[in-house]
């Protein structure tokens, strides 16, 4: 009754070991840490939204000076910024391809208005040659960027794990582990967004 | 043949689970033999040739050995690694994606620190890029790399000056870089490698409570049955232990970047998030 687990246990815990290991290996813990990685992908396309958000009032005072007649920009980019603030995410964003879309739709609504301006201040040398618009303008320039890549490297996160889940071993895992593991909603590049503001420094 | 499809049928049937583990155990093998690898559409990038990589031919063995030592006197005083690089043709991309690609590449800059910058002109593009670090980024805002761009470097390379274009960069960016002696060591001191994690030493401590205590136990244990006290509990060994609970299997140690670089140096393993700015002339 004392001496079996005595001679058993060692056993089992050296099979604990060696199932954990190898099992590791062969991917038990690959769907958890794709998750995890599309989960930060996602959170560094939300920080990078965020900073553009945040760089919009700014960039609207620097242009108060526009004429009458081009005021409607002004309106038009801090109303595309209330609605992407205003946006409620849901808790299952993710996964939901329908919430994605309108967060989508609404941030391609505010680059299409910052778009506009930039291209306005263009009329504007005093305004456009000012050290703070300068400065405003490398940051937005910079912050796009950010978007680019953040959105790239989602893309790429939730592909692979999208893939994990619906492919040969991963399938099994799900099946058998992560039930509850659900296909990522991804973005779909429209062709405005395409063409997102691209600041040009060629002609100071 | 047929009497083994029907017993394995109804094995199935009898205990799904057992048969779904004998196809994970199947699939075991299969899984570590079947590697599937990702296909890029990536541009060629240059090799990482050591801190400067004039791939263009544009700079002469001394202004190169010279721009070289500046960046390592940087690296010596900040540890962060600037490096600069001349391309022959941007491929088609536009020099923030091919500069996010390379920077990804080549790495540069200390793993955990992310303190790698990246100047890169693509003369026959005429275009220029500062990379920037993610840890970096605070230090060297886009509005800084875009001031250094403007002021430093296109008016040089306008008048295809290049070699005193990128001399001018380079030191502008070392400028920034060390303004501020504090900053620049608060950052040096600052990264989030394991070996200077203030709570490594705590886990350690936390450890060898654990151990002692089991052996303790064991110990005690021990005693009670042998002095065979009554009322002791008489268990059959210890507790088991399971060691590893926060480790995580296989981590990638530092310094992978770069591979084979010519001057024995590469990049460290820092990221890169899409910071800088890019000028064009």
């Amino acid at each position: 009754m004392i001496a079996r687990p005595l001679i058993v246990r060692p056993i089992a815990f050296l099979a604990v070991i060696v199932a954990a290991l190898s099992m590791a290996g062969c991917g038990i813990n690959t769907i958890p840490s794709y998750e995890q990685q599309a989960k930060a992908a996602w959170s560094e396309v939300l920080n990078q939204y965020k900073r553009r958000s945040d760089l919009i009032p700014n960039l609207v005072e620097t242009v108060k000076g526009f004429a009458d007649q081009e005021k409607s920009v002004l309106t038009e980019v801090t109303k595309a910024r209330e609605q992407t603030t205003n946006i409620q995410l849901p808790p299952d964003i993710l996964t939901n391809p329908d919430a994605m879309k309108k967060f989508q739709d609404a941030q391609a609504t505010l680059s299409g208005a910052l778009g506009r301006l930039m291209a306005v201040v263009e009329r504007y040398p005093d305004i456009k040659s000012g050290q703070n618009f300068l400065a405003l303008q490398s940051e937005l320039a910079g912050t796009e960027n950010r978007i680019a890549i953040a959105r790239r490297d989602y893309i790429k996160a939730v592909q692979a794990y999208n893939t994990e889940i619906t492919t040969f071993p991963g399938r099994l895992w799900k099946m058998a582990l992560y039930p509850q593991a659900k296909e990522m909603a991804t973005f779909d590049i429209t062709p405005e967004e395409q063409k997102v503001p691209k600041v040009d420094f060629s002609k100071p | 043949m047929a009497g083994a499809l029907t017993a394995t049928r109804s094995s199935i049937s009898r205990s799904g689970q057992r048969a779904l583990l004998r196809l994970l155990l199947a699939s075991w093998s299969i899984a570590l033999a079947a590697f599937s690898v990702p296909v890029h559409a990536d541009p060629v990038y240059p090799e990482l040739a050591g801190r400067v990589t004039d791939d263009a031919g544009l700079l002469t063995q001394a202004e190169k050995a010279d721009i070289e030592k500046d960046l390592a006197s940087l690296e010596a005083t900040s540890t962060d690694q600037l490096a600069v690089v001349t391309v022959k043709s941007l491929q088609g991309y536009s020099i923030e994606d091919y500069g996010i690609g390379l920077a990804r590449k080549w790495r540069i800059g200390q793993k955990g620190k992310d303190n790698g910058i990246l100047l890169i002109v693509a003369p026959n593009d005429h275009k220029v890029r500062i990379e920037v670090g993610r840890r970096l980024e605070p230090f060297m805002t886009d509005t800084m790399a875009a001031l250094i761009i403007q002021n430093a470097i296109l008016p040089k390379f306008r008048r295809g000056d290049y070699a005193d274009g990128i001399k001018d960069g380079v030191r502008d960016i070392k400028a920034v870089l060390l303004g501020d002696a504090d900053e620049v060591k608060q950052r040096a001191a600052g990264a989030r490698s394991p070996e200077n994690d203030p709570t490594a030493m705590i886990h350690l401590v936390i450890f060898f409570l654990i151990v002692a205590f089991i052996i303790w136990v064991n110990y005690r244990n021990a005693q009670a049955m042998r002095s065979g006290v009554p009322g002791a509990r008489r268990r059959p060994g210890g507790i088991v232990f399971i060691p590893g609970g926060s480790g995580g299997w296989g981590g990638s140690g530092g310094w992978s970047g770069g591979g084979d670089s010519g001057g024995g140096w590469s990049g460290g393993g820092g990221d890169f998030g899409g910071g800088g700015a890019s000028g064009s002339w």
